[in-house]
């Protein structure tokens, strides 16, 4: 296993962002991690990477400890979201040299030209950082995000600033990479239609809670639902109501 | 500590100089508009008082100098977190396998060229403008300026630990903390010049004595090297205690989940 998540507890002042949650995700399977804003998909993400300590339960990447191995865990992994940002002041490529450096990626020219080309932006190598479109700028985030061939790719609603075209033509490059790479992907999203289409598998968060789990298909014949779009609306208002009933006999 | 991470952190903030002419002139603009200003009053002083004011009064230019220093070194540390902050860069930096170490060494090898550049260029200046020969401190003004760059490291490691704890709303203290230190550390007078309940406290600052120390060097020609061990102790219990700070509060920090916040927002 890849990850293996167990019990894993995360409190913020008495809040319960993340409840119990255990998973575990293989070699090469794209994991869809999805909810409502608040669920606590982007705590759980932060957890696995080292820098939210959780309050309780156990990580491990790559069958090692994230709290006793982090470094060595996040030298073989790589991260990218729509809330993080390149220096914007830098050149695309003086941004991917910097990474380069990091992690310590050998022939960084070839390799950072390769990624470009790939996502079709190497005509930019140049340009500033903050000169690029948002679909630009994502592109070049997910060419840091492969700099170091990471055999984990942690991505945090990568395609949330980006119009339909540009959204499709980098899930298709992703799902392509994915394969091609035989990459772990954890994915986050909103887009239920681009959930279904990339993930082998999906796990719903609610209130820091796993309300189901297990291939879009299957989870969408589980709830009698035709969408997972569906399913998510199912279940952020069944969690809803159930609360109001909890609330209400208290 | 890999060196490789180091130096890539290092590239990353000597790059941003690289393609902004406004920092590069941000970085000279202040130190020169102080030196001017401290400059001509140094000679105005020498000019009105004639025989009541000794020529020692040109210490002023050399205080300033020495202050800009210890600045440098400080703003080296804080200001190239910020720029990640604000950059919203800085997620990237603590999710790649960067340790506190690396990034924290970066910033001082900054904060070592830019006290290095500022230096120089002041010391031109002085020279230039006012006669003031900074050299004239011969080889003290190594271990002085040495002294100086670490408490400025210490006080920025402080500092950045405050911004991860508060945020933006502690991102001033990046420029406020040093001047909370200046009244104490008798930059421009002597600490006898301060209360006699404030002279103890100015004396626990490592920077008190190389100020102090500076003044006897350019009065009697007298290397007090006394004043320069006291001073690296005192750095050594401040860059121990700041460290001590900086792991504490990082630790704070991650259980609290509010590194991801700065670097988010």
């Amino acid at each position: 296993m890849v990850i293996e998540v167990h019990d894993l507890v995360k409190k913020f002042n008495g809040t319960t962002a993340v409840d119990r949650l255990s998973f575990t995700a293989g070699r090469g399977e794209i994991l869809g991690l999805l909810g409502p804003n608040g669920a606590g998909k982007t705590t759980a993400i932060q957890m696995l990477l080292g820098i939210i300590e959780p309050t309780g339960g156990s990580i491990r990447v790559f069958g090692q400890d994230i709290g006793t191995h982090r470094q060595a865990i996040l030298q073989r992994l790589n991260f990218s979201s729509a809330y993080v940002s390149l220096p914007q002041n830098l050149r695309v490529m003086d941004n991917l040299r910097v990474f380069a450096g990091i992690y310590g990626v050998a022939n960084w020219r070839e390799k950072a030209m390769e990624l470009l080309q790939l996502f079709e932006i190497d005509k930019l190598a140049t340009r500033k950082t903050g000169q690029l479109s948002s679909g630009e700028s994502t592109r070049l985030h997910l060419c840091k995000a492969l700099l170091n061939d990471p055999e984990l790719l942690l991505l945090d609603e990568p395609t949330a600033s980006l119009d339909p075209d540009i959204a499709d033509k980098v899930r298709k490059l992703l799902r392509r990479i994915q394969r091609e790479r035989g990459i772990t992907v954890l994915y986050t999203s909103h887009n239920m239609r681009e959930i279904e289409e990339i993930c082998d598998r999906v796990i719903f968060l609610h209130h820091g809670r796993k309300m189901a789990e297990g291939p879009p298909k299957e989870v969408i014949a589980k709830f009698n639902q035709q969408t997972l779009e569906q399913v998510f609306i199912r279940i952020v208002r069944d969690g809803e109501l159930e609360e109001t009933k909890e609330g209400s006999h208290r | 500590m890999s060196l490789r991470r180091i130096n890539a952190l290092l590239l990353r903030y000597l790059l941003l100089y690289r393609q902004s002419w406004t920092r590069i002139m941000e970085i000279f603009f202040w130190p020169v508009m102080d030196l001017l200003v401290w400059g001509f009053l140094t000679a105005y002083l020498l000019k009105i008082g004639s025989n009541n004011v000794p020529a020692l009064i040109t210490f002023l230019i050399g205080s300033m100098i020495f202050w800009d220093l210890l600045y440098r070194a400080q703003q080296s540390v804080t200001i190239s977190f910020l720029e990640d902050v604000w950059a919203r860069n800085l997620l990237n930096i603590f999710v790649a396998p960067v340790t506190i170490g690396e990034f924290l060494t970066a910033t001082f090898a900054l904060g070592v060229i830019k006290v290095s550049v500022n230096g120089l260029v002041l010391a031109l200046l002085a020279w230039a403008l006012y006669a003031f020969n900074i050299f004239q401190l011969g080889f003290t003004l190594i271990p002085f300026v040495l002294s100086l760059m670490l408490m400025g490291w210490a006080m920025g490691m402080v500092t950045v630990a405050l911004i991860m704890r508060w945020g933006h709303a502690a991102e001033a203290l990046a420029w406020g903390i040093p001047f909370l230190v200046q009244p104490l550390s008798a930059v421009f007078y002597p600490v006898s010049v301060l209360p006699g309940w404030l002279q103890p406290i100015s004396w626990t600052m490592p920077c008190t004595y190389v100020f102090e120390g500076m003044r006897q060097v350019l009065a009697t020609g007298i290397v007090p090297w006394h004043m320069f061990w006291w001073s690296l102790g005192l750095n050594v219990i401040y860059l121990i205690a700041a460290a001590v700070f900086f792991r504490y509060m990082f630790a704070v920090v991650r259980k609290k989940g509010l590194l991801a916040k700065l670097g988010m927002e």
